[in-house]
């Protein structure tokens, strides 16, 4: 028997989890993903009452749940919620939490606790998660009294979502959820140490900067995710417009600035490309606005922008002067820096003519490119297949972590900011079929597409339950080449082939040892229309060329989710590549 | 080179591990930590002994003001101020000539002698940390059985620094 659950009035008394809910409610939250457990119960039962006004999606393991939020966030740039019971569940979600603060991510991770008399206790599914989470949040709450919970998610809210955004926690124990007070809604923060006010650059140092630029002969914007997160995508192009410079850019930083102008110079870094490596090596300005000189993006430190001044500017101080010294360092908020600096510079294409022209001859002599005359259906191929498909459509796509996400930021040509999910920093596999489920619930009029890897979706293929069950009409494009690729091709290029635990199928196949025969593995496991269609999505499998558009149409008519199974040999590798720790001069072409 | 940080920290559960948690996983050498209540009981403050050079000082002075409950962090050492040490230390010391040798040294390093044991003292003892390492190796002669220090604490001098209050 059940009862319409209705929420209480503002004025009465709440119990801790009504309070929490209403305080989601009132921060303009409509969704969560949310799995429920013995310590989160009354939240669920809290989020019952609520559901006129809140979404609740259950995910089907937590860490898709976190990376469900991620995808919200990432595609919106609004904080994305989650919610895990404790123990267990709470531990489900580091992976998601690390990932969110390594790619600054604003995401809310509320946990379940035990009760407070038995915290310390080894109780029943308790886990230390304030302890566990410490360095992988921005900041973390453990809860314990009911008249709190108003201010902690207020403050919650402000830290994830202000200056560089990042993860929060609200470990919140269960007596504490089903205890009652009359909450007080306007209660300030007591955040004396933390200062979330847009931060606008020093006086003079803007000048500085384009005084900088000024005196530029080959300049060049090294531009990532503090560009997206500051919503300084159109100020970055208006600049580009301004001046003439050309732009590369991180993983994160992807979509900031359209791969479809000749001035972009597309991905920098290890898989990057050569154009935009040469570039950066013989820029004598090197422009970092929102980037942390990761070492995917530098290789050698010492090579890295040799010859160059840099002026870095980037909202968190910590970034600046970490790897490398900036002549001109400056901590702002990207888009307040760049209308700034946008008011100072004035045209360059007379003075960098050369330059330009050097970066696009380079860009026209060393494009990405692949065998277009292979007899299957290369990776790369593929993404373009549907890069040129979707064109005219609006996309969001998303990767797990591997060959294929390399590719996808090779050969998908972004044109806009959230529109590509990829967990970059962290590197976690099974994220993009999560994060694809999450923009597509904010997103429902978009076309949503996981550009996966079939190591990458096993991790978190449980999701598509949550896709079929859920109405989220994710599509899947799944290029199975049954090897772990990105390892496959580290073995191949530095450790003498020998294949270790890289191949996905059975043990005894000539492949597990590295014996297979020819550029396909000979048999297929497992078999992913079978699963595909057991959680009820749409499924197909593609291996010839000549079907592969048919497919693909197929796959983007289908109302609902579908697989996609494409089969792509396992020997391709994924070029142009600067081995870790060298320089653009050692780059491996073939 | 060494240098002293002084960080005002809010007084709430966890805030030293996460500190020193932060420390630890980013690699930073910390000689000294002492942590008590200030005035304002919602505050705590903290001092660090730090050794590196200029980045490493700048980087860990940045990593402490980014966690959400350090309110600010000040470089003392780059001030004119007063560093102290405080170290209770117990000793070997029989009834007879050697314990009038003890109460000599404890005179001269300004220190009192504040527990006597019928053989051994309690010595208390404040100052810099040069001063107290050189009480130290006097008292290694005689036999040291326990040594416990504060960690040191650091205050700029009054007019030396603006922002500090």
């Amino acid at each position: 028997m059940s009862t319409t659950p209705r929420p209480p009035a503002d004025t009465d008394t709440m119990s801790g989890a009504d309070i929490l809910v209403k305080s989601l409610v009132d921060r303009d939250v409509r969704v969560i993903f949310a799995y429920p457990g013995g310590a989160s119960m009354p939240i669920h039962q809290a989020l019952r009452r609520y559901a006129d006004r809140i979404r609740t999606v259950l995910p089907r393991h937590e860490q898709g749940g976190g990376f469900a939020a991620q995808g919200y966030a990432r595609s919106t740039g609004r904080p994305g919620v989650c919610i895990a019971t404790s123990g267990p569940g709470a531990t489900n979600l580091v992976t998601a939490i690390a990932d969110a603060k390594l790619d600054s991510v604003p995401l809310i991770a509320v946990t379940g606790q035990v009760a407070t008399p038995v915290i310390g206790s080894d109780a029943f599914q308790e886990t230390p998660m304030v302890e566990v989470c410490r360095g992988i949040t921005k900041h973390h709450y453990l809860v314990t009294d009911v008249n709190d919970i108003t201010r902690i998610v207020c403050e919650a809210f402000h830290v994830a979502t202000t200056g560089r955004p990042g993860p929060v926690l609200i470990d919140l124990p269960k007596d504490v959820q089903m205890t009652n007070c009359t909450p007080q809604w306007d209660v300030p923060m007591n955040l004396p140490g933390y200062d979330g006010r847009r931060k606008e650059p020093a006086s003079g140092a803007i000048e500085q900067a384009a005084a900088a630029i000024r005196m530029a002969k080959r300049p060049v914007v090294y531009c990532g995710g503090g560009i997206i997160a500051a919503d300084a995508s159109e100020e970055l192009r208006e600049f580009v417009r301004i001046t003439g410079i050309p732009v590369a850019m991180t993983i994160m930083g992807l979509g900031a600035f359209p791969a479809d102008d000749p001035l972009s110079l597309d991905m920098l870094g290890m898989h990057g490309s050569t154009y935009a490596n040469r570039a950066v090596r013989d820029c004598d300005l090197l422009l970092a606005f929102g980037v942390r000189f990761d070492d995917r993006v530098t290789g050698k430190v010492s090579e890295f922008a040799k010859r160059a001044r840099i002026v870095h500017i980037d909202i968190d101080p910590s970034e600046l002067n970490k790897i490398k010294p900036a002549h001109l360092p400056i901590v702002a908020d990207l888009q307040s820096a760049l209308r700034a600096l946008n008011k100072q510079v004035e045209s360059m294409r007379q003075e960098i003519a050369v330059w330009v022209e050097q970066c696009q001859q380079w860009k026209r002599e060393l494009p990405f490119h692949y065998n277009q005359q292979f007899d299957g259906i290369l990776q790369q191929h593929a993404i373009a297949t549907l890069c040129e498909k979707t064109r005219e459509r609006k996309t969001i796509i998303a990767s797990g972590v591997g060959q294929h996400q390399m590719w996808t930021a090779q050969f998908y040509k972004f044109r806009y900011p959230r529109t590509w999910l990829s967990s970059s920093g962290l590197g976690t596999m099974g994220f993009g079929l999560p994060a694809a489920m999450g923009a597509q619930v904010a997103h429902p009029d978009a076309l949503v597409v996981d550009i996966d890897g079939d190591g990458s979706f096993q991790m978190n293929i449980q999701e598509l339950a949550t896709c079929y069950c859920e109405n989220l009409p994710v599509k899947v494009l799944l290029l199975n080449n049954q090897h772990l690729g990105m390892v496959v091709q580290w073995e191949d290029r530095f450790m003498a082939g020998n294949r270790a635990h890289t191949y996905l199928g059975p043990i005894h196949h000539a492949e597990a040892s590295g014996k297979g025969q020819g550029v396909y593995a000979a048999e297929r496991y497992p078999d992913y229309v079978t699963i595909a269609k057991g959680y009820g999505c749409g499924a197909a499998t593609v291996s010839r060329k000549s079907d592969l558009s048919d497919a693909m149409d197929e796959m983007l008519a289908a109302t609902g989710p579908f697989v996609l199974d494409v089969q792509v040999p396992y020997m391709e590798h994924v070029l142009p590549m600067i081995p870790a720790g060298h320089s653009v001069d050692d780059t491996i072409m073939q | 080179m060494r240098h002293v940080l002084s960080a005002v920290v809010q007084n709430v559960p966890g805030v030293l591990s996460h500190i020193s948690g932060m420390l630890a996983s980013r690699g930073y050498n910390i000689d000294s930590l002492a942590v008590g209540e200030t005035d304002d009981p919602n505050l705590s403050r903290m001092t660090f002994v730090v050794v590196g050079d200029a980045r490493v000082l700048e980087q860990v002075r940045k990593q402490l003001e980014k966690i959400v409950t350090v309110v600010r962090v000040v470089d003392v050492s780059a001030w004119n101020y007063v560093e102290r040490d405080l170290m209770l230390l117990k000793v070997k010391a029989p009834p007879g000539v050697k314990r009038s040798e003890i109460r000599e040294l404890v005179g001269i390093f300004r220190g009192k002698i504040v527990d006597v044991g019928a053989n051994e003292l309690m010595i208390e003892i404040a100052g810099r940390e040069n001063k107290i390492e050189a009480f130290i190796e006097r008292m290694r002669a005689y036999g040291i059985t326990e040594l416990v220090r504060s960690g040191r604490i650091a205050m700029v001098r009054s007019g030396a620094a603006d922002d500090e209050s």
